[in-house]
């Protein structure tokens, strides 16, 4: 070809990868908004709560309230759930951790911290296994707290786990209580 | 798939030029229906021209009574979020807000909008909740199957004045008074040839607030004589739809006090309702510019190098 | 290349493999890469491959906005506002697609008349052009559709006005019509089917350019002297060719897209699909999208009644008419030369005709009044004259001036003209090349 080319091959190399890197970025940020677009939009991620009136509830029972798409229990719990939650060996959980989002990450998962201060009777908990999503029904199992059909895995008293192929405790969402009877969730 | 036939670069092409060249000694006479033909595509676009002008002329005759509106023509206001690098005046869009609340929500719905998009007009999130705890929502049905009000929270869309569309319009002579999400968006007056032209390289999208604004400074004009005015209806010679519109003039001097010092007149009043209009109906306005800088920088250098590396390829090669 | 065989030869054991199971790299092969072009190709086939990218952006936003819009005559509206306003990068998504369909018919209309100047349909080419124009069918059809699903008031009254025409057919034309709505008005029913189909169809038209692309390989490019290719120096490989020539006139393309897309999103649409559809009320104007105008102008220039065939009707046929005309052109072309740069009066009247459809175009847009209807009349029979007499005339009177003997022989002539070429290099570097 031309007398430049022999030359200086480089340039012409040059050329070519730097064509073909812009080609690689383009192509790259062209595909983001296609991916951007699945993730949840912005009406979804305003954090909806929902409050709740809990005076109905007296000990031994629960109610159940939608909050984002999920089953959220809320259980007035009786005087022995409450032993039996306060009584477990820290050292026997599978999961050792407290996963309240009200609380540290690093929180360990005593009965306490599955609660909120001064109302540790109340267990206001995400209720849906750990394992792949089930719901797992309550006061059932082994430990007398919920057992998922699914797969077998069982909680105790204060929803953490205990057996079955679940890896960790349920989780607590963002919650309060705005007066003893109403909570405010999320 | 695909298959290619080795003959097929006919051997008709060699016919083909002979052919071509003993046309030569034809075609006489034939020339004067030709051009008598090429004429007539001529004389159409002259008349184009010609007709355009004539119609233009005939409008300009009945004042009393115009066949195409609006009467006049928007008026080009300087917007800051025109152009190329048009950003929002955020201290507008809130001046903004507060004749939308004050005045035209107590008519037109805006039920596109959320309270927590107004974090763009440079509320902090604590004001946004505060501003939605103002408005009532109807939700429900509770437990025990009830609807009731509660205060608004950020997620709420701004409420509707009224409960339905036949309500809006029975309180309001007939006519349901539209919904302001998008109405920045949703009026244009035809720009027309060749100012159509000229709006690509301006990069004209103005056209809604331009109209807005235009439209509520517009009530105070006069109509001229022997026009007939609609029983219960206002003339504004800005109204795309007709000589008259049933909203009345919907602002008056120091009608919305402005915390800012800006001049409480109808027509900043105006200027800065349409603007938030225009947020309202395109939020995301700023972004879309500022990505489509960078979208078009990139282009201009991968086609500039893919230019190089075309012209490296071809280089030997005549063409 | 002109052997008819394949040159492919897989360089490893894992390509030999393939190749012995199924040839797909082959395929590609000797399709995009060894594939002969003519050396002489100018910009104007660059839109092949432009459309070739728009048909899959199009796809591509389509499916994802797809994941967010709701077919639902209750929902649909705040569902493409919700893309608008909520949805990560929505805006951007939906904006590419609402201009993208109307930058495909840009490149389209660009490639249609590319076709009409360098006589492109003619023999052997006329089932590759009959392809195209059933493309362009399936794609104002897409569009249409398309144009329906955000439900403003122009999707509303455009889907009326159009489902409309189908009540002018005699006898069944009511029938025909309530068929196509799933009821008496354009209404849930229609919008749903409108999604179904306007799904569908985008996959119907890449099956048809599959079939485009294949004709096209049998036959070979067409090119700017309407020479057919003759030896090897005539053409050269597609890739690196054709490849990166068609890559830099896509750039150029996009950028003017991203222009729009970015800073005049809404220039090419109307602001009443702003308004949520209302059954009840008509907007002042109803205009269709910018690329059905010229159609529309024909649709209304008909007036009148034609003996037993009232305006209607009349306007109906025209309309078909003005579209269906273009299956007959590589028969309406009595010419023997191909392209327009060797036919004097034709490049005339071609230009004409493009004024002419530009027209027909602005007309369209215009309220159908006063001196518009007389001027689209006069329009709209220029249109059918080009196709039925100055087409098949032009041919037999029309003297061309003189054909090169081959498309290297033009392109040395064009070379030496310009002073800019090495002819002797280059003839010998396309040599090489093969």
């Amino acid at each position: 070809m031309s007398a430049t080319d022999i030359q200086d091959p480089n340039r012409r190399d040059f050329l070519y990868v730097a064509t073909g890197m812009a080609a690689v970025v383009g192509a790259g940020a062209a595909a983001w908004p296609f991916i951007d677009q699945m993730r949840p939009d912005a009406s979804t991620l305003a954090l909806a709560s929902v409050e709740v009136d809990v005076s109905s509830l007296t000990p031994g029972t629960s109610l159940v309230v939608k909050w984002r798409g999920k089953p959220v229990v809320v259980r007035n719990r009786t005087e022995q759930e409450m032993k039996d939650g306060e009584a477990v060996n820290l050292a026997e959980l599978k999961d050792p951790l407290a996963r309240n989002a009200n609380l540290p990450a690093d929180a360990p998962a005593t009965d306490a911290n599955r609660t909120m201060p001064g109302k540790e009777a109340w267990i206001v908990m995400v209720q849906v296994c750990t394992h792949l999503g089930c719901i797992p029904l309550g006061q059932e199992g082994e430990f007398g707290g919920w057992f998922c059909p699914c797969h077998g895995s069982t909680y105790d008293t204060a929803g953490r786990v205990r057996g079955g192929p679940a890896p960790e405790n349920m989780s607590v969402p963002v919650f309060q209580f705005i007066s003893d009877t109403k909570i405010r969730i999320g | 798939m695909f298959p290619k036939s080795g003959d097929r670069f006919s051997d008709t092409i060699m016919v083909e030029t002979t052919t071509a060249r003993r046309r030569i000694s034809r075609g006489f006479g034939m020339k004067t229906i030709l051009t008598s033909l090429a004429l007539l595509g001529l004389v159409l676009t002259g008349t184009a021209a010609a007709t355009t002008g004539a119609i233009a002329q005939e409008e300009a005759h009945s004042e009393a009574e115009p066949t195409h509106f609006p009467i006049h023509q928007p008026k080009e206001m300087d917007w800051s979020f025109a152009g190329p690098f048009g950003t929002y005046d955020k201290a507008q869009l809130q001046r903004g807000l507060k004749v939308y609340k004050e005045v035209c929500a107590a008519c037109h719905s805006m039920k596109l909008v959320a309270f927590r998009t107004l974090e763009d007009l440079g509320y902090s999130e604590a004001q946004v909740k505060a501003l939605a705890a103002e408005y009532t929502i109807n939700d429900g049905p509770n437990d025990a199957g009830e609807m009731f009000d509660r205060p608004g929270i950020p997620s709420d869309y701004f409420p509707a004045p009224y409960p339905n569309d036949q309500a809006a319009a029975a309180a309001n002579g007939g006519a349901a008074p539209p919904d302001m999400s998008l109405l920045a968006k949703a009026r244009g007056v035809t720009r027309g040839f060749p100012r159509f032209v000229f709006d690509i390289f301006t990069q004209y999208a103005q056209g809604g607030p331009d109209y807005i604004h235009s439209l509520l400074t517009g009530y105070d004009e006069q109509p001229p004589a022997g026009m007939e005015i609609p029983e219960g209806t206002n003339y504004n010679p800005y109204f795309i739809a007709g000589v008259s519109l049933k909203m009345p003039k919907p602002l008056s001097d120091d009608q919305v006090t402005y915390d800012d010092g800006s001049p409480q007149t109808v027509d900043q009043y105006s200027r800065d309702v349409s603007a938030f209009l225009m947020w309202a109906a395109e939020p995301h306005l700023e972004d879309r510019k500022k990505t489509g800088f960078r979208v078009l920088v990139f282009l201009l250098l991968f086609g500039a190098l893919v230019y190089l590396t075309k012209r490296k390829v071809w280089a030997g090669v005549a063409h | 290349m002109s052997e008819g065989h394949s040159t492919y030869t897989p360089k490893t054991g894992i390509g030999r493999w393939v190749d012995a199971r199924m040839p797909l790299p082959r395929l590609v092969y000797d399709s995009f890469v060894a594939y002969p072009v003519p050396r002489n190709l100018n910009y104007a086939w660059t839109f092949g491959g432009i459309l070739a990218l728009m048909l899959g952006a199009q796809i591509l936003t389509g499916i994802v906005l797809a994941m967010h819009y709701a077919a639902d005559s209750s929902l649909a509206f705040d569902s493409v506002e919700k893309i608008m306003r909520d949805v990560n990068s929505g805006w951007l998504l939906r904006y590419l697609h609402s201009n993208g369909a109307s930058f495909f018919f840009v490149a389209v209309y660009i490639h249609i008349f590319r076709g009409l100047y360098y006589g492109s349909y003619k023999a052997p080419r006329e089932l590759l052009w009959i392809l195209g124009c059933i493309i362009y069918l399936l794609m104002m059809a897409t569009g249409f559709m398309g144009y329906v699903l955000p439900w403003g008031q122009m999707s509303f009254w455009g889907a009326t006005v159009i489902t409309g025409f189908f009540s002018a057919i005699p006898l069944v034309g009511e029938w025909i019509q309530q068929l196509l709505l799933g009821g008496f008005a354009v209404d849930n029913p229609t919008l749903n089917r409108f999604f179904s189909l306007h799904y569908l169809l985008p996959f119907m038209i890449a099956g048809v350019v599959v079939l485009h692309i294949w004709a096209l390989h049998v036959v070979g490019q067409s090119n700017p002297t309407g020479i057919e290719v003759k030896s090897k120096t005539d053409t050269v490989a597609f890739t690196p060719y054709a490849t990166i020539k068609d890559a830099f006139g896509m750039l150029v393309f996009l950028f003017v897209f991203a222009y729009f897309v970015f800073y005049l999103p809404n220039f090419l649409g109307h602001p009443d699909n702003y308004v949520v559809a209302d059954p009840l009320k008509t907007p002042a104007h109803i205009v269709p999208e910018w690329y059905f105008l010229p159609f529309y102008a024909i649709l209304r220039a008909i007036t009148f009644n034609i003996g037993p065939i009232n305006s209607k009707l009349g306007g109906v046929l025209a309309m078909f008419g003005s579209i269906a005309v273009l299956f007959l052109v590589p028969w309406l072309d009595t010419s023997k030369v191909r392209s327009a740069v060797y036919r004097p009066w034709y490049k005339l009247f071609f230009w004409l005709f493009v004024i002419d459809a530009v027209l027909l175009g602005w007309l369209g847009s215009q309220p159908a009044e006063g001196s518009y209807v007389f001027m689209a009349q006069m329009a709209t029979l220029f249109y059918f004259a080009f196709f039925l007499v100055v087409l098949p005339v032009l041919g037999l009177v029309e003297t061309p001036r003189r054909l090169p003997n081959s498309i290297t022989e033009a392109v040395l002539e064009k070379n030496k003209g310009g002073g800019g070429g090495h002819p002797a290099r280059a003839t010998a570097a396309a040599e090489i090349k093969g």
